[in-house]
């Protein structure tokens, strides 16, 4: 930072971010997708959100109470919030909103932890009652989604009205146009209830091409991007780059895996499953594939999370312990051709991925190597994603995949690992079933109390490192450029985007003027 | 002449009729649905929500009852709805030609401006130091990955050199220009992508010209032309060229269908909304209606173009009849 800079926040200037994808829908109960999803959160409010410690705090809803051991939650919402168009925001819009959500004709994805609900009942206009039908611990972190308005939607049809390329909400920003395939253009909300964002205009501009984007961002034609691991560690240190951009790295809640079938006959001994955990060195996944911008990941929580179990330690990279243990489970090299075998069938078998992830791949081809090591044959496969999900992952054709898991903060994963999310198309893809772990799931749900949902999540932690129904991989981290005239940014284990209201640009290094 | 006409016409129909058959079948073929990208492995998702949607959008009826339904709406020139937006397909085609087109006219213009004279001169001039440097440029400028080069340029001109902008096709603060502004902005975001999309055309078309004027300079007629005592420009830009020029008029008729298409990789590399990256983008998320409505236009303006180029054909050489058998030339 240099000497000269001011040290109260002025208003001005632009933003402008560099994105692969344009959004599809802004509609927020039907924006599935990742750059809708990006727009989305800065035109519209839920009731609550992550602060930067990442607990939930109030958005919309300026406090609730938990009532009747988690049955009920009483939102007390915030008074004198406008909409975009003027008209206030009340109760009427969050029933609204709930309705849509659990309305049969209505595609969204995200309606499932709406179903959980027994009622929701409009005390007044700022008080709103919701009624569980069983204590569900992940409903309030589910009133992040974002609230529409009543008074502009109620009666359309949200697959075709024009909300969709023109929505009207209460956030800190306000729509203006969209280019399709180019831009998206936002302007502040001056009258937002936090307080007026400093940064005057929000810009995002579609570059389909991460090279191009980085070219952009040298130029200054994008103020903001996120980076590879190759641009981040190799590109960008030199003093041009350093004298002109800020750097960020934070943890991503997300984290890759290799999933077994375990249908399978080869992957149904746990101990076969422990062993090739020995057998790969994630440290050179780490290293190779992401730069060593990452780390190893024990399973389904995020060193950030509260759920995380710091007790489970990964296992050391043993390649003789991994034959070993193969050997006691009866697989071993009877016919010395290199490769081991049990009852004459070769240890051979294929992990696809699909089509567009180079660090997949590349993670794909170490753990490859590192099995030819210790005699088991890896093949590899990659497929188009929609090919990939329905022909393989869907109708569990496969002996083993990688991919990722995007996370919530809310620990809840019975939809992952429960042994009833196994119909076609349910993400217990490799058929899991552990009863003890269903029995925790369960009743991580229902409880509220943080400490009692600690010890459940941190016991389920345990167990799947141990039953190892996946190789737990890696969590890359976030890496992002900003252009140094940015101030105010602070990195958070949510990332640096939480605050974006109080990032302000001093006046004589604006760029962009009205 | 006219009857030959009205017969090509009217077979464009059957034609065109097998053609959408075939892609609509052929389409259906990949694995998974329009929907899928909506649904799929989202772990906030309803089992049921892929059900339903998939009746809203028709797509659980059986593939004769679904090409018909969208037969019926093309008859009314209605292309449907994009499924990934649920926008008309027509405008969202609307969006993107213009641009596609503007940078395939300009490219064509181009590519005719330049390799024209570069055939012609290499071929006047067979074996000259002229023929053999371009024989290698041109050569060069055919293998040189697309992608690669523009990248090259943009780096170069764009970063190095800072005088072109990097990508897009206007300004950021484009609104607020003035007219004649706005047009050198446009202009200048066209250099790079027409630049590097007409390399290939240009490699390509001037090989082409040159083969063809070397055969024609070689053959009697010219021979005439020169016993004749005309001028030697004469001889090559009237007499040879114009005969020369016909196979590169079945080649422009051919290409009329290209001009709707983009390169889906230079687009992508020069963030250009185009026609290139609608279409495989509705590939890749089976929007079929995006995908059917690209087939169709395309297969038309094929047929379109053939016919074009056949007509033209007749006016630019005497010795092409349709109706009467072909007669040697006295």
């Amino acid at each position: 930072m240099s000497l000269e800079t001011e040290l109260s926040p002025v208003y001005g200037d632009a933003f402008v971010t560099g994105q692969i994808g344009d959004a599809r829908t802004l509609v927020p109960i039907l924006a599935s997708d990742s750059p809708s999803s990006y727009i989305v959160s800065l035109v519209f409010n839920g009731l609550v959100k992550y602060d930067k410690n990442v607990e939930l705090t109030g958005d919309l809803a300026e406090s609730w109470d938990i009532e009747e051991r988690g049955l009920v939650i009483v939102f007390h919402l915030r008074k004198g919030v406008k909409w975009h168009d003027g008209y206030p925001f009340t109760a009427r819009d969050v029933k609204f909103t709930y309705e849509c959500l659990i309305d049969p004709d209505i595609p969204t994805p995200y309606s499932g932890d709406f179903r959980m609900i027994k009622a929701v009942e409009i005390i007044d206009d700022y008080t709103l009652k919701v009624t569980y039908k069983e204590p569900f611990a992940p409903g309030l972190t589910s009133w992040g989604m974002p609230i529409m308005p009543e008074h502009i939607l109620k009666g359309h049809n949200l697959l075709t009205t024009d909300f969709a390329r023109n929505p009207v909400g209460t956030g800190p920003y306000k729509f203006k146009r969209w280019k399709t395939g180019e831009r998206i253009d936002l302007v502040s909300n001056h009258g937002y209830f936090e307080h007026r964002p400093y940064i005057d205009r929000y810009i995002y501009r579609v570059i389909p091409d991460t090279a191009t984007m980085f070219l952009e961002l040298e130029t200054f034609g994008i103020d903001s991007m996120s980076l590879t691991p190759l641009q981040y560690t190799r590109q960008t240190d030199t003093p041009f780059f350093r004298k002109r951009f800020q750097k960020f790295k934070y943890p991503m809640f997300v984290y890759t895996f290799m999933a077994y079938n375990l249908k399978d006959k080869k992957f149904k001994d746990k101990t076969v499953r422990r062993a090739l955990n020995y057998a790969v060195d994630k440290n050179e996944i780490i290293n190779g594939a992401l730069l060593g911008q990452g780390r190893i990941a024990t399973g389904q929580f995020v060193p950030e999370s509260w759920a995380f179990n710091p007790e489970v330690k990964p296992y050391p990279f043993d390649p003789e312990k991994a034959k070993g243990m193969l050997g006691e489970a009866g697989w071993n090299d009877s016919d010395a051709d290199g490769w081991l075998d049990k009852n004459g069938e070769k240890f051979e078998f294929t992990i696809i991925i699909n089509q567009g992830n180079d660090t997949r791949r590349m993670a794909a081809e170490i753990i490859q190597r590192r099995l030819k090591d210790i005699g088991v044959k890896v093949n590899i496969r990659v497929l188009e994603w929609s090919v990939f999900i329905n022909e393989f992952v869907n109708k569990k054709r496969f002996e083993a995949l990688i991919m990722g898991w995007g996370l919530g903060r809310e620990p809840d994963c019975f939809d992952i690992f429960h042994s009833s999310k196994t119909r076609t198309g349910e993400f217990n893809f490799i058929t899991y079933s552990n009863p003890e772990v269903d029995r925790l799931l369960v009743e991580g749900r229902r409880t509220f109390d943080r400490s009692e949902r600690k010890k459940i999540y941190r016991e389920i932690h345990r167990i799947l490192y141990e039953d190892q129904p996946y190789m737990f991989l890696y969590i890359p981290d976030a890496l992002v450029a900003v252009n140094s005239r940015f101030q105010g940014i602070e990195a958070s284990p949510i990332g640096i985007a939480y605050n974006f209201i109080d990032w302000w640009v001093p006046k004589d290094k604006q760029r962009f003027k009205y | 002449m006219a009857r030959y006409i009205i017969r090509r016409v009217l077979q464009i129909i059957p034609i065109l009729l097998g053609i959408t058959i075939i892609s609509f079948a052929v389409i259906h073929l990949a694995p998974g649905k329009p929907t899928d990208l909506m649904l799929q492995l989202n772990p906030k998702i309803e089992y049921e929500a892929r059900e339903k949607l998939e009746r809203i959008y028709g797509l659980d009826k059986p593939l004769y009852a679904q090409y018909f339904d969208w037969l019926k709406k093309l008859m009314r020139l209605d292309f449907g709805n994009s499924f990934t937006d649920n926008r008309p397909v027509i405008d969202k085609i609307f969006e993107r030609l213009p641009v596609t087109l503007l940078i395939n006219f300009l490219a064509m213009a181009v590519i005719l401006i330049f390799s024209i004279p570069i055939g012609v001169k290499s071929a006047v001039k067979r074996g000259s130091f002229f023929d053999k440097v371009m024989t290698v440029l041109v050569f060069i400028g055919f293998a040189a990955p697309g992608f690669w080069l523009a990248l090259l340029l943009m780096s170069f001109f764009g970063v190095r050199l800072g005088i072109l902008p990097v990508s897009g096709i206007v300004s950021l603060d484009f609104e607020n220009f003035t007219l004649s502004h706005k047009t050198v902005d446009l202009l200048r975001h066209l250099i790079l992508p027409v630049s590097v999309a007409s390399i290939g055309g240009v490699a390509g078309i001037s090989r082409y010209m040159r083969q063809s004027m070397l055969g024609v300079i070689s053959q009697d007629y010219i021979r005439t032309a020169r016993a004749k005592g005309l001028s030697e420009r004469t001889v090559i830009h009237k007499h040879a060229l114009r005969n020369a020029l016909l196979p590169i008029i079945t080649i422009l008729g051919l290409s009329i269908p290209a001009l709707i298409s983009g390169s889906v990789i230079l687009e992508t590399i020069f963030g250009i909304p185009g026609m290139g990256r609608l279409m495989v983008e509705a590939v890749f998320t089976r929007d079929y209606n995006v995908v059917m409505a690209g087939l169709v236009i395309s297969a038309f303006l094929t047929l379109a173009g053939n016919l074009i180029a056949d007509i033209a054909y007749v006016y630019a050489d005497p010795r092409i009849r349709y109706d009467k058998i072909s007669r040697p030339v006295r």
